[in-house]
């Protein structure tokens, strides 16, 4: 029994981890209905550059996302201004071909950087680190990720629901050209919504990189991931896409319960499951 | 000098030209009515004056200034607001945040605010949490008014607000006029409804085939001189 709640509980915390991958896939999507296929890649740069801060400087891991959150946000920014705008429009084709590629030239690039060896973050003793909740021990990384994801949706929510800048957000998914009549400039409004996708995605990075090891073609795999949980979800929900993280989290944990090697198979099929009994996802927006 | 002018305005489709050479003229504090019928080039006309069509720099002057060539933000960000055909709420926001997304990123002084917007349609002060688009059709108009209203705009574009609605609701909606008159904006109304544009405007313009056909002051218009200008027989 108390092994089942155990495992129930590791999985709810890896799928905060999930759904920290997904919050920023889901917020370009539901902004601009780009799908990034280069999310996963960014989130493995933006360890590298975590990585590289807290190695260079000697800082501590936290302090180093905090620093390494501006400098994405301005990569992110430029990245859409520059070049993802480009390729938005009724064909749905080019941003996917563009943000293949740049999954490509990421990927490479790093390894011309960093190597194939797999790295990893130090969090100076607190990823071994755990707290005893009852029966179970909860270890203290996965329990900071999971608030951070809670917190992350949270504050994504209040600015779409809050803010200026959320309404903006909202009218331009809605309507970019009447949005254009009301003073938006619809091609910043993409590019400030992928500087803070990649926020989203350095915090996402931090956790990536303290909690396991990394390389720099692990990208796709937590693509991956970060699908399904906005698929599970529904499309442009973001608590729906924290359910997605939890739901695949809990599948993968049960799967390694019984068979380490049924870990990531269990996850997808526990994906697939949700498809068949919920095509549009657990929490499918009204409108679409 | 008016406050807005066209002078040889084009504007194109792909192949297709729709505007060929249009003149008009808006003055300060005045309200003009643009007629014609279905195809003749009156929303291209308030698509290019407003930004979302560019067109060539001096083809379109306001104040002064060339304008043709800008884009929609920098257009209303000078002072010209536009009411789109079809109303074009944003169905993801709600009946204030619709209102409040007209005044967009900047500081707009002068009489228009939520406030004055709901004294102008009461309704609309009910209705402020609703979802812009479950409102009926009258009322999404005046959501759409209200919206440009809410940038404090020295030219007011209102491209077929009657379209679609009872008599009674469009009296109520032209009812509105007078006040945003008073408040400051000089207005120009594209209309399929004659009666309606020959009551509200100071001067009308008649479009037929991208053409301006007839101007003049309603008084000055006989039904047969209109008749001619709309359907070119």
């Amino acid at each position: 029994m108390t092994s089942a709640l155990d495992t129930i509980i590791q999985g709810i915390l890896l799928g905060g981890l999930y759904a920290l991958f997904a919050a920023g896939l889901s917020l370009v999507f539901g902004i601009m209905r780009l799908v990034n296929l280069a999310h996963g890649d960014l989130i493995v740069l933006a360890a590298f550059l975590i990585l590289v801060l807290v190695t260079a400087l000697g800082l501590n891991p936290f302090v180093a996302a905090l620093v390494a959150m501006p400098l994405m946000f301005a990569a992110g920014w430029a990245l859409q201004y520059f070049l993802l705008n480009r390729t938005l429009g009724a064909d749905i084709l080019p941003p996917l071909l563009v943000t293949f590629g740049l999954s490509i030239v990421i990927q490479n690039g790093l390894l011309e950087g960093f190597t194939a060896d797999s790295r990893r973050i130090s969090a100076g003793g607190l990823e071994s680190a755990s707290l005893a909740l009852g029966p179970v021990n909860v270890g203290v990384m996965p329990l900071l990720t999971l608030v951070s994801a809670i917190a992350v949706i949270i504050g994504l929510n209040q600015l779409f629901y809050r803010t200026s800048l959320g309404r903006a957000f909202r009218a331009t998914s809605d309507d970019p050209v009447t949005a254009g009549l009301m003073g938006i400039r619809p091609k910043r409004i993409f590019a400030t919504a992928t500087g803070i996708a990649m926020v989203v995605v350095t915090i996402a990075a931090l956790y990536l990189g303290t909690r396991a090891n990394f390389d720099p073609t692990i990208g796709p795999a937590r693509l991956i991931y970060a699908f399904e949980a906005v698929i599970i979800g529904g499309l442009g929900s973001l608590w729906g896409t924290l359910a997605g993280g939890i739901v695949i989290g809990i599948a993968q944990t049960f799967g390694a319960a019984i068979n380490p090697e049924w870990q990531i198979l269990a996850g997808h099929l526990a994906f697939l499951l949700v498809l068949l009994v919920r095509p549009r996802g657990l929490f499918p927006r009204a409108v679409d | 000098m008016a406050l807005l002018e066209t002078t040889g305005l084009t504007a194109r489709y792909g192949d297709f030209q729709a505007l060929f050479g249009v003149d008009i003229a808006l003055n300060q504090g005045e309200t003009i009515a643009i007629i014609g019928a279905n195809g003749a080039g009156k929303t291209t006309l308030m698509r290019s004056i407003s930004g979302v069509l560019a067109s060539e720099p001096e083809a379109v002057l306001f104040d002064g200034e060339k304008i043709g060539a800008l884009p929609a933000p920098d257009i209303v960000a000078r002072g010209i607001a536009m009411v789109p055909e079809g109303r074009k709420l944003f169905a993801s926001l709600s009946v204030e945040e619709n209102l409040l997304i007209g005044r967009y990123g900047r500081a707009v002084e002068g009489h228009w605010n939520l406030d004055t917007v709901y004294d102008l349609f009461p309704i609309l002060r009910e209705r402020r949490a609703n979802p812009g688009t479950a409102l009926s059709g009258g009322q999404q108009q005046m959501v759409a008014i209200g919206r440009a209203l809410m940038s404090n705009p020295r030219v007011l574009l209102c491209d077929e607000i009657s379209l679609g609605l009872a008599p009674v609701v469009i009296r109520d909606i032209y009812a509105a006029f007078p006040r945003i008159r008073e408040a400051g904006a000089s207005i120009v109304v594209v209309e399929q409804d004659i009666g309606q544009a020959l009551k509200v405007a100071d001067r009308v313009y008649c479009m037929m085939e991208g053409r301006i056909t007839l101007t003049g002051a309603p008084a000055t218009l006989t039904r047969e001189t209109i008749h001619a200008a709309y359907f070119g027989h």
